[in-house]
């Protein structure tokens, strides 16, 4: 699975990070940073999640 | 303009009171089975959809054509004191009533106060804040005490406080402005005396922030403007305004209401004595039961939007009832019971979409932080009054209750 992440439509909720902290992260304005854009397993998982709970849509998944 | 789609008869008032904390307004059930967006009078008359699904409400708030502006046309009013309204257009927009890349800017402008990081360094803060106010909390002879005034209000209020670099002999000025525009006993008038002196107080210090700036968010929001050129004065009351009111009572209500529960359930509550890392799923699930904020959250439609089998035209109101379509059975199984356990961090009672509240990690912060310590510090704390005869705010903007009588 692939990750992007749209920091122009990124609203800084931290629900990224407060789900998968080994995917996501913040940078010091709040904007998401992505730690990996090739998450696995559990992290998978919880991408996907966290990718449900973006208030701004801002994360997009591609599925292999 | 009012809602033209003539599926429904418009004779649904809203809103209804919340004469039961634990349960939603008997016809919410009802209205969101049949028809999820659907027609609703308001207080003043007007008419306006309204959401009750959780999807519809998800899709409402996500989307651009929907637009934040209280100064528009069409845009709901559900709890309706003009006076306040008035207020909104005489002075710059709110961060609230923003849309687009203008919302955007404002929001980017303060969105680094509010980082993960930033809010992990305030936690040993915010804990010695809440031993404080239970340090004070009095003696035995002098109990029944009033939770919501001796630490639900005061901890919120004095960590926003210091967030902001409100100085220590200022905190009067906010504290007791705040409370007044809180508390029901004040007449109204006196309550909107109340804003514009916590206005006049918050002017004034950013007057001496400009020339004595500290190690707080004004003095950086400050030096930020400069930076782009020139302090825009209107602009940062605004935010302060803004940070302040939302951070405050909302939060309040909220400590208020879970402790209630929990000392309501005390199996649930014996959970998070025996294991904090229980807490944070605790906190969203009293943050999805609550939904304190039911009829706070509108939107007004720029164009036609199709949404939930109906078309809401452009002009045309929209409340989205955070409390029905946290309680919709499609998102949340059983979700008329209070289970801490759960996976409830899907709910809305931040909102959803661009607007989604900026300060909810500060709010899981502090919530957290009073369950645990709190339980574990008073273990006997009890309600000193039957549950039915706490006053709750049945009819408030945000949802809560006035006093909350313990004793242990």
């Amino acid at each position: 699975m692939r990750v992007e992440a749209d920091t122009e439509t990124c609203v800084g909720s931290g629900r990224c990070v407060l789900t998968e902290p080994a995917v996501f992260d913040q940078d010091d304005d709040g904007i998401v940073v992505l730690l990996t854009d090739r998450p696995a397993g559990r992290a998978a998982a919880r991408a996907r999640q966290a990718a449900s709970l973006c208030p701004s849509r801002a994360l997009r998944l591609m599925e292999p | 303009m009012t809602p033209t789609d003539t599926t429904q008869p418009p004779d649904q008032p809203f809103p209804l009171a919340r004469s039961c904390p634990f349960t939603e307004p008997e016809p919410y059930t009802r209205l969101r089975e049949q028809q999820p967006v659907s027609k609703v009078r308001l207080r003043g008359g007007e008419q306006a959809w309204w959401v009750s699904g959780y999807a519809e409400a998800r899709a409402v708030l996500a989307d651009r054509r929907f637009s934040s502006d209280r100064r528009k046309d069409g845009y709901p009013n559900p709890n309706g004191d003009p006076r306040f309204r008035e207020r909104f257009r005489t002075q710059p927009p709110p961060m609230v009533s923003l849309d687009g890349t203008e919302h955007a800017a404002v929001r980017r402008s303060v969105l680094g106060e509010f980082t993960l990081e930033r809010l992990s360094a305030l936690r040993p803060r915010i804990q010695q804040i809440v031993d404080r106010f239970i340090d004070e909390m009095p003696a035995c002879d002098s109990r029944p005490v009033d939770l919501v005034q001796a630490l639900s209000l005061p901890v919120p209020s004095l960590v926003i406080c210091e967030l902001l670099g409100v100085p220590y002999e200022d905190h009067d000025c906010f504290q007791s402005r705040t409370a007044a525009m809180t508390r029901r006993t004040v007449p109204p008038a006196e309550r909107l005396r109340a804003f514009d002196e916590l206005q006049a107080c918050l002017a004034a210090l950013l007057t001496r922030k400009e020339s004595e700036p500290g190690d707080d968010l004004l003095s950086r929001q400050i030096a930020q403007q400069r930076e782009q050129g020139a302090v825009d004065h209107a602009r940062l009351l605004s935010t302060a305004t803004g940070l302040l009111v939302a951070g405050h009572e909302t939060t309040a209500n909220m400590i208020t209401l879970g402790v209630l529960a929990l000392l309501e359930h005390p199996g649930q509550r014996a959970l998070l004595t025996e294991d904090p890392g229980s807490t944070p799923a605790a906190v969203e699930e009293l943050l999805r039961f609550f939904s304190i904020g039911d009829t706070v959250i509108a939107r007004v439609a720029t164009e036609d939007v199709r949404v939930g089998g109906v078309t809401i035209k452009a002009n045309e109101g929209v409340i989205v009832s955070v409390l029905s379509a946290n309680r919709d059975p499609a998102a949340f199984d059983d979700p008329a019971e209070l289970n801490p356990t759960r996976a409830a961090r899907h709910h809305i009672s931040f909102g959803y979409g661009p607007h989604q509240c900026l300060g909810q990690n500060l709010a899981r912060l502090e919530l957290r932080i009073v369950f645990d310590t709190l339980f574990r510090r008073i273990p006997g704390l009890r309600l000193a009054v039957p549950v039915d005869e706490i006053p709750l705010k049945t009819d408030a903007t945000v949802y809560g209750a006035h006093e909350l009588p313990v004793t242990w």
